[in-house]
């Protein structure tokens, strides 16, 4: 299946959507969006890439096995569990910045642990989806 | 441990006796703290929202226990260096014993009931690991199993009973607990506790119907059999019973299941020992003998029976442990245990058959000797208890320790005795570690019978204190007086020597007494569990046939019956309509997309359409959600839709061409059930409607997620922060089937890469 205007269009929707899910990612706290919306959007637009230039050329862009995103989104969001313990307070307590960042807004470890979910549901689904159309036919 | 095996599996396996040597320093440092009457507390945090802490209590009981497993510990430790020398898993056999000394003392010492559990359960599952440890062998690993789960049964009842005493009275502490005797004991639910902690203690220390484990647990190295199935594990139970009588006993039916089941297995197990030709047979009886003796003795529960039973704690580990390494060195030396083939070892194996004379003497109950005092004690317990029964026990005593004195010396003495068979000429010694340890237990037997006093005020007299309420005084004497109690001891000791003359070890009888094999407990259980496996296979064969279609139909007919029998005793359904809010033109439009789509995905005969048909329900659902202002489920639900719709195509495109089974019947049944499940969806829909809405939680939510956690999404602030834990473990659960699936495709593509 390869389309000249798919791959065309893929080629801008790609960078488009991937934006558009860390907008997602970030507005989530306050706006409809989160970590797993975004992650799944996307994965999404990974899909769509694959579909218009074949898997392997996806797999090229990303340049590493979309399983090795699965650990770092795994730490990241137990990071982001555990870090209070390390100040002293317990398990999962909410910790804030004083003062907003630009473009982000504000900033604590509940964003932490929403880029881990982030993360994880992207190497999930790829994953998933990249093992069966490479290893089946 | 693990990294250093190779240096532990080689002379290195010395060090490790220092652990155990260490443990039991420390702890005599503690003597005269208890002794004075003290009880000294470690505390660590560790769960405290489940009130379960690292809360360990040093009184006399746990001292002497805990003196006992390290000091006996160490000898063995010692022991089983020479043992299984050049054993190929030596470093595995002392991780297991390090394993069960430490959790074995964990029991003894911890102060709070869910911790002595959890400890409890280290034993057991240590003990199959040291039972089985010949796991070439199929008769090891099986009695290994059963002995797990007869003690795994029981402690799984014994948690049980643990709950229920920790919210009768509040509290799983120990020292707390003992202040809260009278609630519990005038509880309703006590016979219950009662029942459950019995079942407990009694599969952990083999009591009658229970037992049967023990004797196959002897497939263990001797060094085990030694240490757990004599000296500690096996006690364990009796720890547990001595320390809840202060908070469970004195009462009737604590005291009379006590005597009934400790007496009646110290019987059964008694007369069974004397028909038994293999060593350790006849040790592994005798030893259930002695902890029904021991159960009996806290059942019993006067002062006198207490001392006599921490006094007789002392005497056994001392013998049994000596005895069985004794029964090891033969065993390693000649490559036998059969009783028939033994004899005259004396000559070739002196320092052994002094420890094994020595434990079977004090066994037997000898002057001098420590056994004698125990046994004294016994027969002054018994003697003082109540006027009607006291001729009842002391008779069941007096039978239980002929026999205890015969199998004594079938297993210290016989081997040694008689004429040395030509084939056991050349059988020498083996290394000193070996036929050490078994000596210097007996001469502490010895020395104790010398001087009762030392182990009696050091030991004896806190241990007892800890078990009873009121303090109890303790002068263990070398000389009595001549009384009732010196006359049963004396005739007893004559009467069990005349036994052992007249009992020959004699296989007959052995295959006489095996004859009534499928009437006991044993088998009984077996078949039980057998049945239990059938039942299973037919459970397993007709439930799980591993087609996703019958799955689908159980559970979803039995959601049905459920909630149509929910919704039948509900009452009946009114719809308001007046409440009902008008449907605008782009839900008609919506459902009747719906609708059509539903017939599409029903009817199509392709799969690619039936799976486009989903999709399109999938969307139309998604719309819904944003008409009724849910955008957050509407985004998700979007991108999952899509994304499931790319899975099914990626899959659907390596199956099989369609083949239609499904003839009309099936599609009749099908219809109705899926009807059924829609129509009563439909109905707790509106039944929704009348029921007021509870709105504290979402409202909790609402009022709480900008001010705790910063956040205007409340959806999100859920997702992130207030069931965070949620989340992370749904990440966890996606990760793992990510992996599952990688896997499964790169398994079978490796293995059709090799055809």
């Amino acid at each position: 299946m390869r389309s000249a205007i798919l791959q065309t269009a893929s080629r801008y929707l790609l960078p488009i959507l991937l934006l558009f899910s860390v907008f997602l990612l970030l507005r989530g706290h306050y706006y409809p969006g989160g970590g797993f919306v975004g992650g799944l959007v996307a994965a999404i637009a990974f899909v769509l890439h694959s579909f218009a230039h074949g898997t392997t050329n996806t797999m090229k862009i990303i340049g590493y096995k979309p399983m090795a995103l699965i650990p770092v989104g795994l730490g990241i969001a137990s990071l982001a569990m555990f870090l209070p313990v390390l100040i002293g307070y317990p398990v999962m307590t909410g910790l804030w910045f004083e003062e907003p960042i630009p473009v982000i807004g504000m900033m604590g470890s509940a964003l932490f642990f929403d880029l881990g979910v982030y993360l994880v549901v992207i190497g999930v689904v790829l994953t998933i989806l990249f093992t069966i159309s490479l290893h089946t036919h | 441990m693990i990294p250093f095996g190779k240096y532990f599996r080689t002379k290195w396996c010395a060090v490790l006796i220092l652990l155990p040597l260490s443990i039991f320093c420390y702890l005599l440092g503690y003597i005269p703290t208890v002794r004075s009457g003290n009880v000294a507390y470690e505390f660590y945090q560790w769960v405290p929202s489940l009130n379960i802490n690292l809360d360990l209590r040093i009184d006399g009981l746990s001292l002497l226990f805990a003196l006992l497993i390290s000091g006996i510990g160490s000898l063995i430790f010692l022991y089983a260096s020479a043992y299984l020398k050049g054993h190929q898993y030596l470093d595995r056999f002392y991780a297991y014993l390090c394993l069960f000394m430490a959790s074995m003392l964990g029991i003894v010492l911890s102060n709070n009931i869910l911790l002595l559990f959890i400890f409890w359960e280290l034993t057991s599952i240590s003990s199959f690991f040291l039972i089985g440890f010949n796991n070439d062998n199929p008769d090891s690993r099986k009695s290994a199993l059963t002995a797990l789960s007869v003690t795994g049964m029981g402690g799984f009842f014994l948690l049980t009973g643990m709950i229920l005493i920790g919210n009768i009275a509040g509290t799983y502490s120990i020292s707390e607990l003992m202040n809260a005797a009278d609630v519990i004991k005038n509880h309703e639910l006590y016979p219950l506790v009662l029942l459950l902690v019995f079942i407990g203690a009694f599969t952990k220390s083999a009591q009658f119907p229970f037992h049967f484990w023990l004797p196959g647990a002897m497939k263990a190295p001797t060094p085990v059999s030694a240490y757990l199935h004599s000296a500690t594990m096996v006690k364990a139970g009796i720890f547990l019973l001595a320390r809840f009588s202060p908070i469970l006993g004195n009462t009737t039916a604590w005291s009379y299941t006590l005597m009934i089941v400790g007496g009646l297995t110290m019987l059964y197990a008694a007369i069974h020992a004397l028909f038994r030709t293999d060593l350790k047979s006849i040790l592994a009886y005798s030893t259930i003998s002695a902890l029904g003796v021991l159960t009996f003795l806290i059942g019993l529960g006067t002062e006198a029976a207490l001392v006599a039973a921490v006094t007789f704690i002392v005497v056994h580990a001392l013998y049994k442990a000596t005895l069985f390494m004794t029964t090891g060195i033969i065993d390693h030396e000649t490559g036998t245990r059969e009783l028939t083939q033994l004899g005259g070892l004396r000559k070739v194996l002196l320092p052994v058959f002094i420890a094994g004379l020595l434990a079977a003497l004090s066994s037997a109950g000898m002057p001098l000797l420590f056994g004698f005092i125990s046994k004294d004690l016994i027969y002054e317990a018994t003697l003082h208890a109540d006027q009607q029964l006291a001729i009842y026990l002391t008779a069941a005593a007096f039978v239980t320790n002929l026999c205890l004195v015969a199998a004594g010396f079938m297993a210290g003495i016989k081997p040694f005795t008689g004429s040395l068979p030509q084939a056991y000429e050349k059988v020498h010694l083996p290394y000193k570690a070996m036929w050490i340890p078994p000596l210097v237990l007996a001469f502490a037997g010895l020395y104790f019978g010398f001087f009762p006093n030392s182990a009696g005020e050091q030991l004896i007299a806190p241990a007892v204190n800890a078990m009873s309420i009121a303090p109890a005084a303790v002068h263990l004497k070398i000389w009595h007086g001549f009384n009732t109690v010196l006359i049963l001891s004396l005739v007893t000791l004559v009467t069990g020597t005349a036994i052992y003359y007249v009992n020959k070890a004699d296989s007959r009888k052995l295959a006489w007494v095996q004859s009534f094999q499928s009437a006991s407990p044993q088998a009984i259980i077996e078949r039980l569990s057998s049945g239990f496996v059938k039942f299973s296979d037919w459970y397993t064969d007709t439930m799980h046939n591993g087609f996703l279609r019958s799955y689908l139909l159980k559970i979803i007919l039995f959601a049905e019956l459920l909630l149509a029998y929910e919704l039948f005793i509900g009452g009946p359904i009114y719809i308001d309509y007046s409440k009902l809010s008008a449907i605008s033109v782009y839900e008609a439009i919506n459902v009747l997309i719906l609708i059509a789509a539903v017939v599409l995905t029903v009817t199509t005969s392709s799969r690619l359409t039936a799976v486009v048909g989903t999709s399109v329900i999938g969307y139309a659902i998604c719309l819904m959600f944003v008409y009724y202002s849910a955008p957050d489920l509407a985004m998700t639900q979007f991108t999952i839709d899509t994304l499931t719709v790319v899975l099914f195509v990626f899959v659907l495109f390596n199956l099989p061409p369609f083949i239609n089974q499904a003839n009309n019947t099936i599609v009749i049944r099908d219809t109705v059930v899926a009807l059924g499940f829609g129509i009563i969806l439909s109905v707790i829909a509106i039944k929704v409607l009348q029921v007021p809405t509870d709105i504290s939680i979402s409202k909790f939510y609402g009022d709480f997620a900008y001010t705790l956690a910063k956040g205007k999404n409340v959806v999100n602030v859920i997702l992130v922060d207030f069931r965070g834990f949620d989340t992370m473990f749904e990440i966890v659960v996606l990760s793992i089937a990510a992996l599952g699936v990688y896997s499964l495709i790169k398994l079978r593509l490796t293995s059709s890469e090799k055809e």
